[in-house]
């Protein structure tokens, strides 16, 4: 899949993400609306959850990929509308972790959509989502700053 | 041509009101469903298969991440089974530290599933209050095991890490704050009046549909049947409590009749039970030793001279998990077999969804706090004898089946 050039001024305001579950275990998932509540409260960086992938600037994926998800998967990141992120969080959705040797993965994610950020952990903590997040960011600015200086 | 006609509407496998990929199929008539079916095995990672492969220990880490709200649940059930097959008695201490794990657990789980109820019927100021009260107890767990979420604790034979003096104050501090919310939360949750004109009346199980489809956990008490595995088959320092009995809606003075308001009322009042044990356990807690064999190895080969077959049941925060595990001189378990809450949850939809309203059906699925990625270890079989979880390979053979017969 050819991905376009991610612009910076079309994701200068707040990001919003899809949280896409491919076969998880529910501990990522938890963790991602951990990252919303009042303690960690991510929606002050203006990180919301919203309901359909066609409103999302952020594709959060979590778990491995199972055979019977793979097309909805694909689906899903097409409906996202440019440009895009793809946020793979845990370690099974990175790695495949602990399901190594499972007949029914068609994993890890990578195979099929282009990953921007790999957030570790098995679950990660809140705190590294956030990171993993701002990750993102500073990738696209970076990028932004390269394609600035090349033109 | 008649003028009653019904529609098909189908809502995942990915929607924003489940947390999980699974597929609901429904027949509706105007606002009011008529019939429903159930896709599963979307989440289907062959836990069993993969089990097959590894040793002993190995497994418990496994087992932890079918589910990862009730992750202390499917590891215990495997420890007990395992056990029971083996013959190793777990340490007084161990059992009491078992149940601490086990309650936090379920006081977790209660409150987790409590916001996201609240969340369906479009109440996100308690998800919001809910979810910041459960942080308390999961940092009574991270300082506790050392996670927040997937603690690592158990073993086969004990717990890998005792619970040290100098961790009770912890303890009782995450104790004394539930006490003082409790009364509040019990107020904002059950005494509201929004959610009681949402939730009174919605998916009705009936006692007897309840019985005839084996509904389990809070699900199965709130339709007024006294079913709780802590209480029938007791294990760890459940025997030792004498007034542990099952949670019923007639404590809270109503007439149980299965609908969503019902196993509201069971989850809060057991998030109290919950406490209250945590407390039992805290000032009963025996002296001793937490662990069997704490090297692995030695308690692999242990294993390794075992033959025979074990069941561990445990009451999970969404009913009994189950585990069967026949042992056959081998480093791990010749079978495995995991039986989950939402398996036999999940058939009671069927039933609930019985003239349901459009707008109800994110709270009625919510309602039996399913748990897809539990329940998605086996091929479904329908009534037709359908296989419903198809890997690729499958596909790829009926339709070369199907080429070959329109072929001749």
């Amino acid at each position: 899949m050819i991905r376009k050039k991610i612009s910076l001024k079309n994701l200068k305001r707040s990001l919003w993400a899809f949280h896409l579950n491919t076969g998880s275990c529910n501990a990522c998932d938890i963790e991602i609306l951990a990252t919303l509540m009042p303690r960690y409260d991510a929606e002050r960086f203006g990180i919301k959850l919203v309901g359909t992938p066609r409103h999302a600037d952020v594709l959060l994926v979590t778990g491995t990929v199972t055979e019977k998800i793979k097309d909805k998967v694909l689906r899903v990141y097409e409906q996202v509308p440019e440009p895009k992120l793809v946020i793979v969080i845990g370690g099974c959705g990175s790695t495949k972790g602990v399901f190594q040797e499972s007949y029914a993965m068609a994993g890890p994610i990578d195979n099929f959509i282009p990953v921007d950020v790999f957030i570790p952990g098995c679950p990660p903590r809140p705190e590294a989502i956030v990171y993993g997040i701002a990750k993102a960011w500073e990738k696209i600015e970076e990028s932004e700053k390269r394609n600035g200086a090349a033109s | 041509m008649s003028t009653r006609q019904t529609y098909p509407l189908h809502i995942g496998p990915t929607h924003p009101a489940f947390k999980e990929p699974v597929q609901f199929n429904f027949e509706i008539e105007g606002e009011r469903v008529i019939t429903c079916d159930i896709e599963f095995g979307y989440t289907h990672r062959a836990v069993e298969h993969i089990a097959r492969e590894r040793n002993f220990i190995q497994i418990l880490y496994l087992l932890e991440r079918i589910c990862g709200i009730c992750s202390v649940s499917h590891p215990m059930a495997y420890c007990l089974a395992v056990e029971q097959a083996a013959e190793i008695e777990v340490p007084p201490r161990a059992k009491y530290i078992r149940t601490i794990i086990g309650e936090l657990e379920r006081l977790h789980s209660h409150l987790l599933w409590t916001g996201v109820a609240a969340h369906e019927i479009g109440f996100d100021t308690l998800f919001l209050y809910t979810w910041n009260i459960r942080e308390k107890v999961l940092d009574c767990l991270e300082t506790i095991t050392g996670n927040r979420i997937n603690y690592g604790i158990l073993t086969i034979g004990g717990v890998r890490r005792d619970i040290t003096p100098d961790l009770y104050p912890v303890l009782q501090e995450t104790l004394d704050y539930y006490y003082d919310v409790f009364e509040r939360a019990r107020e904002i949750i059950l005494d509201n009046m929004s959610i009681q004109l949402r939730c009174k009346n919605v998916g009705i199980l009936s006692h007897e549909n309840a019985l005839a489809y084996c509904a389990v956990g809070p699900t199965a008490r709130a339709s007024g049947v006294p079913r709780d595995v802590r209480v029938d088959y007791p294990v760890n320092a459940y025997p030792d409590i004498e007034w542990l009995k099952p949670v019923s809606p007639l404590d809270a003075g109503r007439e149980p009749r299965g609908d969503v308001y019902d196993r509201m009322i069971v989850r809060v009042h057991e998030i109290h039970q919950s406490i209250d044990i945590i407390n039992f356990c805290m000032e009963n807690m025996p002296e001793g030793a937490v662990d069997v064999e704490p090297k692995a190895t030695k308690m692999i080969s242990t294993l390794k001279k075992v033959q025979g077959e074990g069941i561990g049941r445990y009451e999970a925060p969404r009913g009994e998990v189950s585990h069967y595990d026949i042992l056959d001189n081998r480093e791990g378990p010749l079978l495995m077999k995991v039986k989950a809450p939402t398996y036999s949850n999940g058939i009671t939809w069927m039933k609930m969804f019985d003239n349901v309203e459009i707008a109800d059906i994110p709270i009625v699925i919510a309602s039996i706090d399913p748990c897809v990625a539990c329940a998605d270890r086996m091929s479904f079989v329908d009534s037709g004898g359908r296989r419903s979880i198809m890997t690729s390979a499958d596909l790829h053979r009926l339709s070369v089946e199907k080429q070959r017969r329109i072929g001749k």
